[in-house]
C-alpha cells in the first residue's frame, strides 16, 4: 500500500526524522490557511499523487511542473491554483495521469548537498537493508549501474537491529562530519525504527540533504507498506487513498480478487499468480495483447468469479476472454459453474474461450458443455491461448 | 530415493481442525500419506475423525512429535499466528516445516528466518502448494502428499520439479504425467520474498539424488533466486534441466519498489532471467504448455533417458 508524500512526512515526524515544515490544503479557500502556517519566504508548492516524476510531470492543461519552487508565499498562493483539480502526467503514471486532490506547501530548504537513502527488503539475505549514497536527487538505478562505487548498502541483523557502528561507518562513507553527522546518525536509526515498527515494504528519501547550518532533512518521501501486514496497522490503513487506485482494481480487492489493468484486449480469468502472469505472457507470445491480471486465487466461489467476469467486462478495451484454470485446491466443476452464471448474468456478447484442468475436471467440462453457451473449449494453454488471438483478430 | 520426503515419513498437520487444514489432511489421507498427528492449541486429546482414519490431535507440535514420531509438519494456521507455527516446529526439532499459508507478514518472516539460523528444522514456504513426492499405486497414490497439490496428477518417477508458483507446478507436472514421465519429488518453494528453502537448495538436493534424472525449474520475476541456481548449475550439475520464467509482460514497478531493483542487480526481469537461463545451458520453455517438451529435448540433447 502506498501513500502520499505529505503523509509519509507526518509519519517521519512522529518518528522523530527531520523534514522541512509543511502543511497542506484540498481546496483554494483553504490555501492562505495553509500558508499561514508556514514562515514568510520560499516555499515549495508540491502536488500530491502516487507516482514519480512529478516534478517533470505535465499537467493536462498544458502547465509543466507538479513541483515548484516559489520565492514568495504570494507566489506560493497563486502557483497552487493551477495545479490542484488539474491532472498530471508523469512518467510513472502512463497517458491518463492523475488528478491532483491535495496540495503540500513547504519551506523551500537551503540545500548545501544531496544524499538517496533507502530502506528495504534485501531478498537474498532475508533482511533489511539500508542503501545510501553520496549522489542525491538522481535516479538511484542510474547510480548503481554507472557509478556503483557511489552506493553503499547496510544490511541490518533483525534480531539485534541497526548498530551504531553501522551507522557511524555509513555516515563516514557519506562524507558527512560534525554536526551533519550526528544529525544524519539520528535520522537514519529513526527512519530505521520506523520502518521496522510500521511493517513498511521500502522507504525511500530522494534526495536526503544538508543545509548550510548543518541539519539533514528528509526533502522528499516516498513510503509503501507490506500489505500482509495491514491488519495490525488500522493507522496506517486510514491513510489510504482510493482515488489513486484504478476503480476496477478496487472493486477486485472488495472479492478478494487480485486483478491488475493492462492495455490490451484479451482479457484472462486465471486461478494462481505464476500461472496468470504466464496466462498473460502466452497471449503475447501467440500475438495477441493481455488487458489484465486477474488471479482468482486458491478458493474462488461462484461469487468471486461472476464479480472477475464483471470487472473483466467493465474494461472497454476487452475484445474476448481467456479462463484458464487449473484446479489444484479449487474444483473445476466451481468454476464451470460461476462461468456459466457469469455469463448468463452479465449476458456476455464476447469471445470466450475456457481452459479447464485438474480437480473435477470431467464435472466442469460436463457443467460448460450442457450450458448451450457459445464458448469455446481450449485444451491446453498454448491451444486456449492461439484460439482467443485468433477470434480477436 | 525421493528427495525431502518418502511414502513412509510421518506428517503432522498443524490446523487440522480449520477448514483448509483439514479438508487437506482428508486428500492427504485419501492419497496414503502417513498424517499421524494432528495440532491444534486447547484440542488435545480430541481426535481428527475421517473415514476409517482417527488421527490424534495434540496442543503442542513437541507433544505430538514425541507421541508419534513423526518428523514434518505442515502449517495451514492463519498468517497473524504461522510465523509462531514455524517457530514451534523448529523447537520440537522437526526435519521439515511446510508452510502454505498465505499473507504472512515479511517482518514476521524476516525474524523467523533469523531464528531459524543454525537449527536443524528446513523450511518450505510459505505461501506454497507443498511437496509431493508421488507413490505406486493407481493415479500415483500411496505417495506422501504435504500441502495442496493435487495427488493424482502425478506420477511415480525420476524428474525432480521446484516451483515458485503452485499452477505452474501442477502444469508442469500434468504435462510430464502425460507424456508417462514420471516424477521423484515435486517441491513448491512459495511465491513470497522471504522463504525457507530456495530454488537452489532444492537443485542441490535433485543433483545429489541419483534417482532424479532431469529437473525442472520454474521461476518468475522479482529476486535473483534463479539466477542464482542457474549458474550453480551451469557450475555443477550435469542433469538436463529445462526452465520456465512467468511474467514477461508483467508491467514494470506493480509487485515491487523502485529501489528493490537496485539490491537484486539487474537479473529480475523475466528476459534478464531467461538471458542467463540460455546462458548457464538450461533449456528454456517459450511458453508454459512447452515445459514438459523442453526437458525432453534437454535430455535428448545430454543423452539421458528420462522414464
Amino acid at each position: 500500500m502506498n501513500i502520499h508524500e505529505y503523509q509519509a512526512k507526518a509519519l517521519f515526524e512522529k518518528f522523530g526524522v527531520a523534514v522541512p515544515k509543511g502543511t497542506t490544503a484540498t481546496n483554494p479557500e483553504a490555501f492562505v490557511t495553509a500558508l499561514a502556517a508556514l514562515p514568510e519566504g520560499p516555499t515549495m508548492v508540491k502536488s500530491q499523487i502516487h507516482a514519480g516524476g512529478r516534478g517533470k510531470g505535465t499537467f493536462t492543461n498544458g502547465f509543466k511542473g507538479g513541483v515548484k519552487f516559489c520565492k514568495t508565499k504570494a507566489d506560493a498562493l497563486a502557483m497552487a491554483g493551477n495545479m490542484l483539480g488539474q491532472t498530471l502526467v508523469t512518467a510513472q503514471t502512463g497517458p491518463v495521469g492523475r488528478k491532483v486532490q491535495t496540495i503540500y506547501f513547504t519551506v523551500a530548504s537551503d540545500i548545501k548537498k544531496e544524499y538517496y537513502l533507502a530502506i528495504l527488503l534485501d531478498r537474498a539475505t532475508s533482511r533489511p537493508v539500508i542503501v545510501a549514497s553520496t549522489e542525491g536527487g538522481m535516479d538511484i538505478e542510474t547510480v548503481a549501474h554507472d557509478t556503483p562505487e557511489k552506493l553503499f548498502k547496510v544490511l541490518i541483523d533483525p534480531a539485534y537491529g541497526i548498530a551504531d557502528f553501522q551507522i557511524r561507518d555509513l555516515i563516514t562513507k557519506l562524507g558527512l562530519a560534525g554536526a551533519e553527522a550526528k544529525n544524519a546518525a539520528k535520522l537514519i536509526r529513526n527512519l530505521y525504527t520506523m520502518f521496522w515498527e510500521t511493517d513498511a515494504a521500502m522507504v525511500e528519501v530522494n534526495p536526503l540533504i544538508t543545509t548550510p547550518t548543518g541539519e539533514v532533512l528528509a526533502l522528499d518521501a516516498k513510503v509503501s507498506f507490506d500489505s500482509n501486514a495491514l491488519y495490525r496497522h488500522p493507522e496506517i490503513v486510514a491513510l489510504r487513498d482510493l482515488n489513486e487506485e484504478d476503480p476496477k482494481e478496487i472493486e477486485a480487492s472488495k472479492y478478494s480478487l487480485s486483478y491488475i489493468a493492462l492495455d490490451g484486449n484479451i482479457a484472462c480469468l486465471v486461478n494462481g499468480a505464476g500461472l496468470a502472469m504466464s496466462t498473460m505472457d502466452i497471449i503475447q507470445h501467440f500475438g495477441g495483447t493481455p488487458a489484465n491480471f486477474l488471479d482468482v486465487g486458491g478458493g474462488a466461489s461462484k461469487d468471486q468469479v461472476i464479480a472477475a467476469f464483471k470487472i473483466i467486462l467493465g474494461d472497454p478495451n476487452v475484445k474476448g476472454i481467456l479462463v484458464n484454470i487449473f484446479g489444484g485446491i479449487m474444483d473445476c466443476n466451481v468454476i464451470a459453474t460461476g462461468i456459466v452464471e457469469a455469463v448468463k448474468e452479465v449476458g456476455l456478447k464476447l469471445p470466450l474461450v475456457v481452459r479447464l484442468e485438474g480437480n473435477n475436471v470431467v464435472a466442469g467440462k460436463a457443467t460448460l458443455a450442457a450450458s448451450g453457451l457459445a464458448l469455446v473449449a481450449g485444451d491446453t494453454m498454448a491451444d486456449a491461448a492461439q484460439k482467443i488471438v485468433k477470434l480477436v483478430a | 530415493m525421493a528427495i525431502l520426503i518418502t511414502p513412509e515419513t510421518k506428517i503432522i498437520v498443524q490446523g487440522i481442525t480449520g477448514d483448509f487444514g483439514g479438508r487437506h489432511a482428508k486428500l492427504s489421507l485419501d492419497y496414503g500419506t502417513q498424517v499421524v498427528a494432528g495440532v491444534t492449541p486447547g484440542k488435545g486429546g480430541q481426535f481428527f475423525e475421517y473415514g476409517a482414519h482417527k488421527v490424534p490431535i495434540y496442543n503442542s507440535v513437541a507433544d505430538a512429535a514425541k507421541a508419534t514420531g513423526a518428523t514434518v509438519s505442515v502449517i495451514f494456521v492463519p498468517p497473524p499466528f504461522a510465523a509462531d507455527a514455524i517457530l514451534e516446529c523448529v523447537d520440537a526439532g522437526l526435519d521439515l516445516a511446510v508452510a502454505i499459508t498465505e499473507g504472512i507478514p515479511i517482518k514476521d518472516m524476516i525474524r523467523v528466518k533469523r531464528a531459524m539460523t543454525g537449527a536443524k528444522t528446513r523450511l518450505v514456504g510459505p505461501n506454497c502448494p507443498g511437496i509431493v513426492t508421488p507413490g505406486t499405486g493407481k493415479d500415483s497414490f500411496g505417495g506422501c502428499r504435504i500441502g495442496i497439490a493435487p495427488g493424482y496428477i502425478h506420477k511415480k518417477g525420476h524428474v525432480g520439479v521446484v516451483s515458485r508458483s503452485g499452477t505452474l507446478t501442477y502444469e508442469a507436472v500434468f504435462q510430464l504425467t502425460s507424456k508417462n514421465i514420471g516424477q521423484t519429488t515435486c517441491v513448491g518453494i512459495g511465491g513470497d520474498p522471504v522463504n525457507g528453502t530456495n530454488h537452489l537448495d532444492v537443485i542441490k538436493l535433485f543433483n545429489a539424488d541419483p534417482e532424479t534424472h532431469g529437473i525442472i525449474l520454474i521461476g518468475e520475476i522479482g529476486g535473483n533466486a534463479e539466477v542464482e541456481a542457474a549458474r550453480w548449475i551451469k557450475a555443477n550439475c550435469k542433469k538436463p534441466v529445462a526452465g520456465f520464467i512467468a511474467g514477461a509482460t508483467a508491467p514494470a514497478g506493480r509487485r515491487m519498489g523502485h529501489a528493490g531493483a537496485i539490491v537484486g542487480g539487474a537479473e529480475d526481469t523475466a528476459a534478464a532471467k531467461i538471458a542467463v537461463f540460455k546462458e548457464c545451458g538450461i533449456e528454456v520453455a517459450a511458453t508454459p504448455s512447452d515445459m514438459a517438451d523442453a526437458l525432453l529435448r534437454a535430455a535428448k540433447a545430454k543423452g539421458v533417458t528420462l522414464t
